[in-house]
């Protein structure tokens, strides 16, 4: 299967880039790790006339941590995050996500900016960087922005990206205590998307109460969601049994899962209930000695 | 648009389609058909090659992405009429049944092991999970890249018996 025939064009500077995606305007596509838009383009669901490899600009590559957490390009690939040892300790969803993305082969080339401009609504970033409270960095010809993620998902394939900006980065918040995160999905079966899914990502004080709670729900609806209830459930409280149990009954009541040939919508809802509860479970376990567990 | 590209360690000047995909490069225009097409929706890992050291699937990356970068195919493992051990290994563990995917899996198989010189078979079936192998041969595929660690570590002549002793297929 070839794709159709487009114009190629390598920039090797963000500001060309820019250029020739408002020269190009709706007749352009831009290509990051290109996993999911060449399959697309293989398939003809996709047909650019203009084809903007990113490949080239060194300035959207690797990470580096700022004064507020963590920056990391919009090139930086599923497989750099995985193995990014140094980003364990403060950052443990990045790698426990990445590692659940496709297969290998795959997630060598993948990247996270590009799966969160793809706005597939069972991203895997998508999912986590919810979890995280990240926000998006926009590059466009009126300069740069910050999307906080619950805006940047407009619906499914649609983000608030306006016509002439690509993301550049994505920014994570550093934890302000011990942390620890757990990313649990069902796949049909192995490197497939999830059936559904779920990042937790907790933060504890120095009494071993939640200091931040972040959960995604992946493939759940026609975005990536935000599990507002159970986090609001945990936050201020230390994570015991109950506490767990009852931010765990709460996660499915963001959802909104449909029926489909994988399963029924109350079967994504239960599985989200028992991804929580497991999840909660090991992140207290992890925590242990410095939060609480009865 | 031109393109040159290292393959296997001998540079090619081409002029190709930008939408031309890397697999189809290797193998229409370099006749390099070690390299599969099998489901061409970056699924079955049978057009694996390494680009730049890493495992990648040549159906969906573009040749002319590849320009000015390394690739290495099926037809780069063997060195001087040599099978390299990785392939050696498949031939002793009889690794395969209609043999599709073995381009992909040896592939696969040979960048996990310069990775990770001793790899568990979690691992191992890890990072063979993007390469599907249709005839469901994985028991053997397994063994053979746990052989090819032990070969490639100094041990193989140990291992070898052990198959021979067992048989490849057993347990």
């Amino acid at each position: 299967m070839f794709p159709n025939a487009f114009r190629y064009e390598a920039p090797a500077t963000l500001d060309e880039a820019i250029r020739l995606i408002a020269e190009h305007a709706y007749d352009a596509k831009v290509l990051a790790g290109g996993q999911s838009l060449l399959p697309m383009m293989k398939l003809r669901i996709a047909a650019p006339a203009v084809l903007i490899d990113l490949g080239g600009i060194g300035e959207l590559k690797g990470w580096r941590e700022t004064e507020e957490g963590l920056r990391i390009g919009a090139l930086a690939r599923h497989a750099d995050l995985e193995r990014a040892a140094a980003l364990y300790g403060r950052y443990p969803l990045l790698s426990r996500t990445a590692r659940w993305i496709a297969d290998p082969l795959v997630r060598n080339r993948g990247t996270i900016g590009g799966s969160l401009a793809h706005a597939d609504p069972a991203s895997d970033w998508g999912t986590a960087m919810i979890a995280l409270h990240a926000e998006v960095e926009a590059a466009g010809p009126e300069g740069s922005r910050r999307i906080p993620i619950d805006d940047f998902f407009v619906d499914t394939f649609v983000t608030s990206l306006e016509e002439g900006e690509l993301v550049v980065a994505v920014h994570v918040p550093a934890p302000s205590g011990p942390v620890a995160a757990r990313y649990m999905k069902l796949e049909r079966k192995a490197g497939d998307f999830a059936i559904a899914g779920l990042a937790v990502h907790i933060v504890t004080d120095g009494d071993g109460r939640v200091a931040e709670a972040g959960i995604g729900i992946c493939a759940c609806g026609p975005v990536p969601l935000r599990a507002a209830k159970a986090e609001a459930a945990l936050v201020g409280r230390p994570l015991t049994n109950d506490t767990i149990a009852e931010a765990s009954r709460l996660v499915p009541e963001d959802a909104d899962p449909a029926d489909d040939l994988r399963g029924s919508s109350d079967y994504k809802r239960d599985l989200l209930r028992v991804f929580a509860l497991r999840a909660l479970r090991e992140i207290a376990e992890e925590l242990e000695g410095r939060a609480s567990i009865a | 648009m031109k393109i040159a590209v290292k393959v296997n360690g001998r540079l090619y000047e081409s002029d190709v389609e930008p939408r031309t995909l890397l697999a189809y490069y290797l193998r229409e225009t370099l006749n390099l058909t070690g390299t599969h097409i099998g489901c061409d929706t970056t699924s079955c890992g049978a057009c694996t090659v390494l680009l730049d050291g890493e495992a990648v699937k040549s159906c969906t990356v573009l040749a002319v992405q590849a320009n000015g970068r390394e690739v290495m195919t099926v037809e780069g493992l063997e060195q001087n009429g040599q099978l390299h051990p990785v392939q050696k290994a498949f031939w002793e563990a009889h690794a395969l049944q209609c043999g599709y995917c073995t381009p992909g899996m040896l592939m696969a198989s040979y960048a996990l092991l310069q990775d990770n010189p001793a790899p568990t078979e979690a691992e191992i079936r890890e990072a063979l999970s993007g390469n599907i192998c249709r005839c469901t041969g994985y028991v053997n595929i397994v063994k053979a890249v746990q052989l090819a660690a032990r070969e490639l570590s100094g041990e193989g002549q140990e291992a070898l018996q052990e198959v021979e002793a067992h048989g490849a297929s057993s347990n």
